[in-house]
């Protein structure tokens, strides 16, 4: 008796152990999603300083046009690729990465150009300029950072059993990281 | 329920290991924490009043962290970091400022970073962070003199938190290409134009409610006490001095400035 009762006992609980992991799989889904609104956001502020900066710089150093067109054309560019939050596809982040990493190098490459011009680099504007690009760099890491935790604590969450079953059946499946982008790392070379 | 037990603490002993690098939060809960001996004792205890009080009075959390070593991060890096897991400001506001300090070595420089919750982002944006280090905090530490260098940057954030100045405001007061005697000069010229104008007002009451001819009223407004108005005063909080409650759980999302000396 008490071992069916035992039995009883287990078979009423399953299915609430599988709801209620379902549950957390669409919360983990969904901080994902936001998390990477949060991304583009930090990525968009980045774009939106680069007009400002580029006005300043030339007026300075107006023969730096190469330099110049190169940002303004990789700025386009990257905010031309968004990413619809609900539908992250690898491909569709590396898409986003690679028209993002052409962007951070075209701006290395100007910082460097920038180097040789002392008057503007006294420039109150273009040092508020710098602080701020410096800043929207630094909240790309964080976010970027905490989409990955986000995407890691999903993706644990739906490969442990038995709610691997449950993300199987309905169709939760591991998602990409966004890994630290390779380009962008290479210091710029600068010929003279 | 030993068997829920065993794994509930292996995870709570295991999460520290994860994350070893950063500093546990403080317990029991201070804003400063100086732990790699920055300044001294009494200064310790006078900057964590100060920066309680304000936390009273405005739930703004700003905390003072020196460490010394940076455990191979980026000081900005390391201070969002803190600032998350500590959870300095409050949660939905995300009102809270690290300023992370890793002093001088003999062999390195010394570095400070002053990172700002996702709420204050507005308030103190990355510019300002960055003149602050520049104007207020750097040319202190160079002359060595540690605390008042801080003492400087939390009393122009206390203001600029506080709304008593605008950012703008803060950059044109700290930059060397403003005329100052402008400045002072506006300020009067502004005064006596809004005294003139309030003796006009309240000549004009008079002059209509009592019948009197408009500019002898207006004499007797000059001599009158102004009823209500002017200045309010600062309220000078609780006057309980109760200590930190604590942390509140606010975020970084990566907004501050920092440099080095």
């Amino acid at each position: 008796m008490k071992k069916k009762l035992k039995k009883y006992l287990i078979f009423m609980l399953v299915p609430f152990i599988t709801s209620c992991g379902y549950n957390t799989m669409v919360t983990l889904d969904e901080g994902i999603s936001s998390q990477w609104a949060q991304v583009e956001n930090a990525y968009q502020r980045r774009a939106d300083l680069i007009p400002n900066l580029v006005n300043t710089v030339k007026g300075y150093a107006d023969f730096e046009k190469e330099t110049l067109t190169q940002v303004i054309e990789a700025r386009s560019k990257a905010t031309s690729i968004n990413i619809d939050p609900g539908n992250i596809t690898p491909e569709a982040i590396s898409q986003f990465q690679n028209a993002q990493a052409g962007l951070s190098s075209a701006l290395s490459r100007l910082m460097v150009v920038v180097e040789r011009y002392p008057e503007l680099k006294a420039n109150q504007n273009f040092l508020e300029l710098q602080a701020q690009l410096e800043g929207t760099e630094n909240r790309i890491a964080v976010e970027r950072r905490k989409f990955n935790e986000a995407t890691r604590q999903y993706n644990t969450y739906i490969r442990k059993f038995p709610k691997n079953i449950v993300a199987g059946i309905f169709g939760f499946d591991k998602k990409t990281y966004f890994e630290a982008e390779e380009k962008a790392k290479e210091v710029p070379k600068v010929e003279f | 329920m030993k068997y829920i037990i065993t794994p509930l603490l292996t995870i709570l002993l295991l999460y520290p290991a994860i994350a070893q690098d950063i500093p546990e939060r403080p317990v029991p809960p201070r804003l400063v924490n100086d732990m790699a001996g920055f300044f001294s004792p009494d200064k310790v205890v006078q900057l964590e009043k100060k920066l309680v009080w304000f936390n009273q009075q405005t739930s703004t959390q700003i905390a003072i962290v020196t460490v010394k070593d940076l455990q191979g991060y980026d000081i900005s890096d390391f201070a969002f970091r803190l600032g998350d897991k500590w959870g300095v400001g409050q949660k939905g506001f995300n009102n809270g400022i690290v300023i992370l300090i890793k002093p001088k070595t003999p062999g390195e420089k010394g570095k400070i970073f002053i990172a700002t919750g996702y709420g204050l982002e507005a308030v103190v944006p990355d510019a300002i962070a960055k003149r602050i280090v520049e104007v207020e905090i750097l040319p202190e530490f160079r002359k060595n003199n540690y605390y008042k260098g801080i003492d400087n940057a939390i009393n122009t954030l206390f203001s600029l938190t506080k709304g008593e100045f605008s950012p703008k405001e803060y950059a044109q007061k700290t930059s060397q290409n403003e005329a100052p005697a402008f400045g002072i000069g506006g300020f009067f010229l502004l005064i006596i134009l809004f005294s003139i104008f309030g003796r006009l007002q309240r000549a004009r009451h008079y002059s209509v409610g009592h019948s009197v001819p408009f500019w002898t009223a207006m004499f007797l407004a000059g001599s009158a006490r102004p009823r209500g108005g002017g200045f309010s005063s600062f309220s000078s909080g609780s006057g309980s001095f109760g200590g930190f409650g604590g942390f509140g759980g606010g975020g970084f999302g990566g907004g501050g400035a920092g440099g080095s000396w």
